[in-house]
C-alpha cells in the first residue's frame, strides 16, 4: 500500500514540476542581481512592496497555551531577524504581523481571516494545538494562505495551503516502538494519553502497530481529561499490569503531576521502561528533571543535539532570549518555518501562494538544527526521529537515531 | 385612541432599536469590508445572549452564568447538519468510512451514531436549535425554581451546567468532535456560506433577526408580564403572595433567554463557519454576562452596544497590541463599572437624557426654573456618581423600563 501512494505522490510532484515549468520560463531574469520586480514576484496583490513582504505570526501570546507557543514565537522571530540580517527574501525584508490567538480557537479564525483577507500576508507561521489548526485551516484553504505549523501532530491531513514542520505520527512513533521492542525487548505496553485527537490518533498507530508488527501486547490503555491532576487510579492499574514500557503521551500541565506522582509511587527510571512523544525541554521545566530522570522520549530534535548547525542555533537563541532559554522539539519546527518558505519563494522566484506551494516538494533546508530537513511533496517534512534518555538537569541524552530520514506518511494505510 | 396611544408608544419607545437598525443595516454595510463586517456578525451572535441576559438578569432578577450552553447547543445543532451536508461520501472518500463526518472516522467510528441522523433534514435541524436549548432550560430551570432555588445559587448551578456540558462535549469526541469541535463546514443546501455574497446576506438576516428580537423583548417588556418580572425582581415574595406563579415566570424567562442564545449560536455556527466546545464552558458564558453588564443590563439596546464596544475592544486591542490587550481589556472593564454601574445604557440616562431635556427645555423658553440642576456640565465633570445615581433614583428606573 505505502508503495501505491509513494507513487501516486512521485506523480503528483511530477505533475507540479509540470506545471511550475511554464512559469520557470516565463522568468528567466528572476534569479540575477537586483530584485525583481514586484510585479513579477507577486501577480495576487499580497503584501509586497519593492523593499518588504509582509508574513503574520499567529499564536497564543495569553492563555493557557502561551507557555507552549512562546517558544514557537521566538524562534520564528529568530530566524525572520537571521534572514534579514542575510537581505530578505527575493531582495525584500521580512516585516511581521503579530497577532495573539489567545489559546481560543475562534481567535484563532479570527485572527487568521485578518491576516488573509486585510493584511494579505504572504505567510503565515502559527498555529500549534491541532484545534487552533483545524479551525483556521478551511480559511486559509478559502482564502489561499500559506500555514507555516510547527507542532507534532496527529497526521490525517494534507493541505496545498499548509506546511507541517514538525513530524507527524508515524514518523515519531514507529521507530520509538521498534526500538523499544528491539533494545528494550518490550513485549508489553500500557498506553496513556490525555483525552484528545493527538494522543487517542497515536496510540491507535501505536496500538496497531505493537499488534501487528512488534507482535507484543497492550494490556492498558487510558485517558485522561486535559488538565487532570490526579493519577492514582492509574498508578494503580500499572502496577496491577506490570507492563515492559510504559507509553506515554500526557500533555500540558498534566505532565507535572503525572510524573511526580509516578515517582511518588517508586515508578521510576531505574525501574520502569517509559517512553513518552510529548515531553519535550519546555515541558522538562515544569517537570523538573529530578522526577523524571531514566525515561525516554521520542522526538526528531533534542537541544543538546550535537552538530555544527544546532550548535550555531543554540547559541543565537541564548543570545537572544537569554542563558535559561530552553528549546524543545517544536521550538526547533518553529525555527524551520521562515527558512523553508524563503527557500520555497526563491525557488518559485516569487511571492504567489500557488507557486510557493508547488515549490515546496523537494526544498531542503541544509542548515536546520536537526541536521537536515526536505519538504515531500505532501508537505510535510522528511525527518530523523531520535530516542533522548532524561537527565536530572531537564535535558536529553541522545540515545539513537534513525538510520535515515524518515518519509512522512500522514495517512498511513492499515492504521487506520 | 388606542391607535394614537400605540403609535405614541411606537413614537417613544422605538427610535433607540430604529438608530440601532439604522447603524447595523446601513451605517456599517457601507462604511466596512466584508471581512469586518463577517466580524461584526459574529459579535452580533453574542447579542442575542446579551439581550436573553437583559430579560433574564435585568428584567427578572435572575443571574445565570450558564448562557454559553444554549448559545452552544443552538451552534451545535445548525453545525451538525452543515457538517453531514459538507460530509458527503464524494468528498469523504479518503477516510476509512466514507460518508460519516471526518472527527468520526479519526475515532474509529464506522457508522453514524442515530441521533445524528435526523440531523440531515434542515428543517428539523432548526427545530431542535430552538428546541433542544429550550427543552433543556425548562428541565433546569422548572427543577430549580419550583424548589425556589435562586439567586447565587442558581448561578452557581447554571455554572456546573456549563461545566459538565463542555467536558461531556471534550469527552464524547467521536460524537461531537472533542476539544476541536465541528469544523470546516462549507454550504448550506448547496449555498457556499464562505464565499462574499453569502457573508452579506447571512449579516443581513442576522441584524434582521436581531432587531426583531429587541422589538419582541421589548414588548414582553411593556406587557403585563414586563411589569411582573419587574415586581418579581423588586420583591418576590409580593407577587407571589398576590397570587402569581412566581416560578413560571421565571421558567418562562430563562427559556426565553435560552432560545435566544441559541439562535445565536446557530448564526454563529454559519457567518464563522464551526463550533467549538470553548463557547459551551464557564469562562465564555461569563464573558456574555459583562457584555449585558457593559450595556447596561436594564437596555436591550444598549446590551447590543456594550456586546460591540466589548468585542470591538477586543479585536482592535489585540490587533494593535498584542502584548498588552488583556490589561487594555480589563482597563475596560473596571472602568466602565467603576465609573457608570448601569452601564453604557445607565450612562445615557444620567448624562444624555437630562441634556438632551435642558436643551429641548431651553428651546422651547418653557421652563427656566428647571434648568439650574445645569446637567450640561455633567457630561464633562462626573464628580458625583453618588449624588448622581442618588437623584437618579426614580426617574431612572421607571424610564430604564422603557430604554
Amino acid at each position: 500500500m505505502s508503495k501505491n501512494q509513494h507513487c501516486s505522490f512521485k506523480r503528483r510532484s511530477f505533475m507540479i514540476g509540470a506545471a511550475a515549468l511554464p512559469l520557470m520560463l516565463a522568468m528567466p531574469l528572476a534569479a540575477h542581481a537586483a530584485p525583481p520586480a514586484t510585479a513579477a514576484v507577486n501577480t495576487t496583490k499580497l503584501a509586497v512592496t519593492d523593499t518588504e513582504v509582509t508574513v503574520g505570526q499567529l499564536h497564543s501570546a495569553t492563555g493557557t497555551m502561551a507557555i507552549s507557543e512562546t517558544g514557537s514565537i521566538q524562534a520564528e522571530q529568530l530566524a525572520i531577524d537571521q534572514i534579514n540580517a542575510l537581505g530578505g527574501v527575493l531582495g525584500r525584508k521580512i516585516k511581521v504581523i503579530k497577532e495573539d490567538g489567545a489559546s481560543d480557537w475562534p481567535t484563532f479564525a479570527e485572527k487568521s481571516k485578518k491576516l488573509l483577507v486585510n493584511d494579505r500576508v504572504a505567510a503565515v507561521f502559527g498555529c500549534w494545538t491541532s484545534a487552533s489548526r483545524k479551525a483556521v485551516l478551511p480559511i486559509f484553504e478559502k482564502e489561499n494562505g500559506m500555514l507555516y505549523y510547527p507542532t507534532f501532530y496527529e497526521g490525517l491531513e494534507q493541505s496545498k495551503n499548509v506546511i507541517y514542520t514538525g513530524q507527524e505520527a508515524t514518523q515519531q512513533i514507529l521507530y520509538g516502538l521498534d526500538w523499544a521492542a528491539k533494545e528494550k525487548k518490550a513485549k508489553t505496553y500500557f498506553l496513556i494519553g490525555s483525552d484528545y485527537i493527538w494522543p487517542r490518533t497515536s496510540n491507535k498507530i501505536a496500538r496497531k502497530h505493537i499488534e501487528n508488527v512488534i507482535k507484543g501486547k497492550v494490556v492498558g490503555e487510558e485517558y485522561y481529561p486535559l488538565g487532570q491532576t490526579n493519577f492514582n487510579s492509574l498508578i494503580n492499574k500499572i502496577k496491577v499490569a506490570k507492563p515492559d514500557a510504559i507509553y506515554a503521551i500526557v500533555v500540558g500541565g498534566s505532565n507535572v503531576a503525572f510524573y511526580k506522582q509516578l515517582k511518588a509511587a517508586g515508578i521510576t527510571g531505574d525501574k520502569q521502561f517509559l517512553l513518552t512523544i510529548s515531553v519535550t525541554e519546555d515541558e522538562m521545566l515544569g517537570i523538573g528533571g529530578e522526577n523524571t530522570v531514566g525515561f525516554y522520549a521520542a522526538m526528531k530534535y533534542f537541544q543538546s543535539l550535537d552538530n555544527p548547525n544546532n550548535k550555531k542555533f543554540v547559541e543565537a537563541f541564548k543570545a537572544k532570549y537569554g542563558k535559561n532559554a530552553v528549546i524543545g522539539d517544536v521550538t526547533q519546527a518553529a525555527y524551520l518555518g521562515p527558512w523553508l518558505w524563503k527557500a520555497s519563494v526563491e525557488k518559485a522566484g516569487s511571492f504567489d501562494i500557488d507557486k510557493v506551494a508547488a515549490a515546496s516538494g523537494g526544498i531542503e533546508f541544509k542548515d536546520a538544527p536537526e541536521g537536515y530537513v526536505k519538504i515531500h511533496p505532501n508537505h510535510h517534512l522528511w525527518s530523523k526521529t531520535r530516542i533522548g534518555q532524561m537527565q536530572s538537569d531537564g535535558q536529553f541524552k541522545v540515545v539513537t537515531e534513525s538510520p535515515g530520514l524518515i518519509e512522512p506518511n500522514p495517512f498511513p494505510k492499515g492504521y487506520q | 385612541m388606542k391607535a394614537n396611544g400605540l403609535i405614541r408608544t411606537v413614537y417613544g419607545n422605538y427610535w433607540s432599536v430604529a438608530i440601532l437598525a439604522l447603524i447595523l443595516l446601513v451605517l456599517f454595510p457601507l462604511s466596512m469590508d466584508i471581512f469586518r463586517l463577517n466580524l461584526v456578525g459574529k459579535y452580533l451572535t453574542y447579542g442575542f445572549v446579551a439581550i436573553g441576559l437583559v430579560m433574564l438578569w435585568g428584567y427578572a432578577g435572575v443571574l445565570s452564568l450558564g448562557q454559553g450552553v444554549f448559545f452552544g447547543l443552538g451552534g451545535y445543532a445548525m453545525a451538525m447538519f452543515l457538517k453531514l451536508e459538507a460530509s458527503d461520501p464524494v468528498s469523504t472518500a479518503i477516510q476509512s468510512t466514507p460518508g460519516i463526518p471526518d472527527f468520526m472516522d479519526w475515532n474509529q467510528l464506522t457508522a453514524l451514531p442515530w441521533w445524528w441522523q435526523p440531523f440531515h433534514s434542515l428543517p428539523f435541524a432548526l427545530f431542535a436549535v430552538i428546541a433542544v436549548p429550550s427543552l433543556l432550560a425548562l428541565i433546569i430551570s422548572f427543577a430549580m425554581f419550583k424548589r425556589r432555588v435562586g439567586g447565587v445559587y442558581f448561578a452557581i448551578i447554571t455554572q456546573a451546567v456549563a461545566l459538565i456540558l463542555s467536558v461531556l462535549i471534550i469527552g464524547q469526541q467521536g460524537f461531537t468532535g472533542g476539544v476541536n469541535g465541528i469544523t470546516d463546514l462549507k454550504t448550506l443546501l448547496g449555498w457556499d456560506i464562505r464565499s462574499d455574497s453569502a457573508r452579506y446576506v447571512l449579516y443581513f438576516a442576522n441584524a434582521a433577526l436581531l432587531l426583531g428580537a429587541i422589538v419582541l423583548c421589548r414588548l414582553i417588556q411593556q406587557s403585563k408580564l414586563g411589569t411582573l418580572l419587574l415586581a418579581m425582581r423588586d420583591k418576590e415574595d409580593r407577587v407571589r403572595f398576590s397570587g402569581y406563579d412566581v416560578a413560571m415566570f421565571k421558567v418562562f424567562t430563562f427559556c426565553l433567554a435560552a432560545a435566544l442564545s441559541a439562535i445565536g449560536g446557530a448564526m454563529f455556527a454559519l457567518q464563522v463557519g464551526f463550533m467549538s466546545p470553548s463557547f459551551v464552558g464557564i469562562v465564555p458564558s461569563i464573558e456574555m454576562v459583562i457584555f449585558a453588564a457593559i450595556g447596561g443590563r436594564m437596555s436591550l439596546v444598549g446590551a447590543i452596544y456594550g456586546t460591540l464596544l466589548v468585542n470591538f475592544g477586543k479585536t482592535y486591542f489585540s490587533e494593535s497590541f498584542p502584548d498588552l490587550w488583556l490589561f487594555l481589556m480589563a482597563a475596560l472593564f473596571i472602568g466602565v463599572v467603576m465609573a457608570f454601574p448601569n452601564g453604557l445604557a445607565g450612562l445615557y440616562e444620567s448624562h444624555v437624557k437630562p441634556w438632551l431635556a435642558a436643551r429641548r427645555s431651553k428651546a422651547t423658553k418653557a421652563a427656566a426654573r428647571v434648568a439650574p440642576t445645569a446637567p450640561t456640565h455633567r457630561p464633562t465633570a462626573p464628580a458625583s456618581p453618588a449624588a448622581a445615581a442618588g437623584e437618579l433614583g426614580l426617574a431612572g428606573k421607571i424610564s430604564s423600563q422603557i430604554a
